[in-house]
């Protein structure tokens, strides 16, 4: 993009963000963005914004509150538990993979691998390690990845989103990308992400409550009674790219994956708090 | 069939379009509301509610129609409000000019409604 394009891209985001002249500074992004919503929902409180629609809308909130005795993405903890533990071909498994065996790891994703340079989500690494391993890749939209995924989220529950940038040109470069993403406009519509997660959380697009960009991602995945079953980080991606008639990316394209890379890092210091459960 | 050769080409294609979907549900389940407009509010009616059209009951409570959403302000009075009927043309068309970060589509720039279905759009908002 060119620094023009950037400024009129900047400029129609709100307020907290960057002007485009300044040097890229995480950092400071991530404080403008937490104060933005913050001041925007003072009753709420900084823990609840994991809780997507509910944390907008007192009624749906009562009902998650009921709906979590009798939790509809149970059997998919079930499944991701004996998934990390089933053998490979060669006896490996996936929990093999990971630090801890993959046990409470899930707020240290992604993260951004300078060996591999690029950001690596948990879904990716979960279906590296596979292919590593001499197995097929996982969909990445639901299933096996929703409830591997599902596992490792659950027994990280309550610790703080902990995303890094290092010190590495192509890290920032990468944070930057996803930003740039986040906000430009596209498709028929004229949506960004921020269109309908920064300026319109808590509103209603006809009958759905819009989830406040802060903390949008710590309860990933998610059971959704519409999908009538579970769905990963890139499931719900590309859903909301062709909800506004626009052309989805593959799960797992390099824009995608340093989307996550930005909204994660923003959401530093809230809670992972998924499987979370969605109308 | 006939008819239609004295319409332009994109004309056609959207009359084609709206034939084509149908338009079933949603419109043929409310009668009577509409029954006194003019034939064009009417049409405009048929394209403000219909999703694969105007969709505006995503952001607009709109009288007449069912879930509205809440992005957008209540359509009403507009003709008080906007008594030069290309004040709301203009807004359909193209709000970022009067508002560069609204989050309401440009309908006309981004040819999401042609030029006549804006019109007709625009004699339904005059009626609410
Ligand atoms: C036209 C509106 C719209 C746009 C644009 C949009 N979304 Fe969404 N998004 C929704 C709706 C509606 C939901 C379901 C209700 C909810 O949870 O917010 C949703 C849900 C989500 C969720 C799950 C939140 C939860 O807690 O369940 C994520 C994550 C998300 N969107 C990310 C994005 C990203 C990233 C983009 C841009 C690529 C985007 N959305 C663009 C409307 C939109
Ligand atoms: C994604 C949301 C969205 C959609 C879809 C949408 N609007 Fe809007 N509309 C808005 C918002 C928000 C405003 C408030 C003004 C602004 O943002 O500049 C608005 C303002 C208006 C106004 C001015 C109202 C007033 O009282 O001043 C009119 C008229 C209007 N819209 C008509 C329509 C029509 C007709 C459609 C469908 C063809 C439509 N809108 C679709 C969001 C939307």
């Amino acid at each position: 993009m060119t620094g023009l394009a950037m400024a009129a891209a900047l400029i129609a985001a709100p307020s907290f963000a960057a002007p485009a002249a300044d040097a890229p500074d995480p950092a400071a992004d991530l404080k403008a963005f937490q104060k933005y919503f913050r001041d925007k929902f003072p009753k709420v409180k900084f823990e609840d914004f994991v809780n997507g629609p509910y944390s907008m809308d007192e009624g749906l909130y009562r009902q998650w509150k009921e709906k979590e005795e009798f939790p509809p993405y149970e059997f998919a903890l079930d499944l991701g538990k004996e998934l990390m533990a089933k053998p490979f071909g060669n006896g490996k498994t996936l929990a093999d993979c990971f630090p801890n065996k993959g046990v409470g790891i899930r707020q240290d994703y992604p993260y951004f691998d300078t060996e591999q340079g690029k950001v690596v989500t948990l879904e990716l690494a979960v279906n590296q390690c596979r292919e590593a391993n001499g197995e097929p890749p996982y969909s990445y939209v639901k299933d096996e990845m929703a409830a591997v995924t599902a596992y490792m989220a659950f027994t990280s529950r309550g610790k703080p989103f902990d995303v890094k940038i290092p010190d590495d040109p192509r890290a920032l470069a990468a944070y930057e990308n996803g930003k740039r993403y986040f906000y430009t406009r596209r498709g028929q519509l004229n949506f960004s992400c921020a269109t309908c997660h920064v300026q319109s959380p808590g509103e209603r697009i006809r009958a759905e409550v819009l989830a406040p960009a802060l903390g949008i991602l710590n309860a990933m995945p998610i059971y959704r009674s519409e999908w009538s079953g579970m769905g990963t980080t890139s499931r719900r991606f590309t859903s909301c790219n062709s909800q506004v008639r626009g052309v989805p990316l593959k799960p797992q394209d390099e824009d995608y994956r340093d989307l996550e890379y930005y909204l994660s890092y923003v959401s530093n210091g809230l809670p992972i708090s998924g499987p979370g459960a969605r109308p | 069939m006939r008819k239609f050769f004295f319409i332009d080409r994109t004309g056609f294609q959207s009359i084609a379009l709206l034939v084509w979907l149908g338009l079933g549900a949603g419109v043929t389940a409310m009668p009577g509301t509409a029954r006194a407009q003019s034939p064009d509010a009417e049409a405009g009616r048929k394209i403000a509610f219909d999703r694969g059209k105007g969709n505006c009951l995503t952001c607009h409570v709109i009288k007449g129609g069912d879930s509205p959403g809440t992005i957008g302000p209540e359509l009403k009075d507009l003709k008080a409000k906007y008594p030069d009927r290309d004040e709301l043309t203009a807004i359909v068309s193209d709000e970022t000019k009067r508002n560069p970060t609204t989050v309401m589509p440009p309908f006309g720039r981004n040819h999401i409604l042609t030029e006549q279905e804006i019109s007709a759009v625009v004699d339904f908002l005059q009626t609410l």
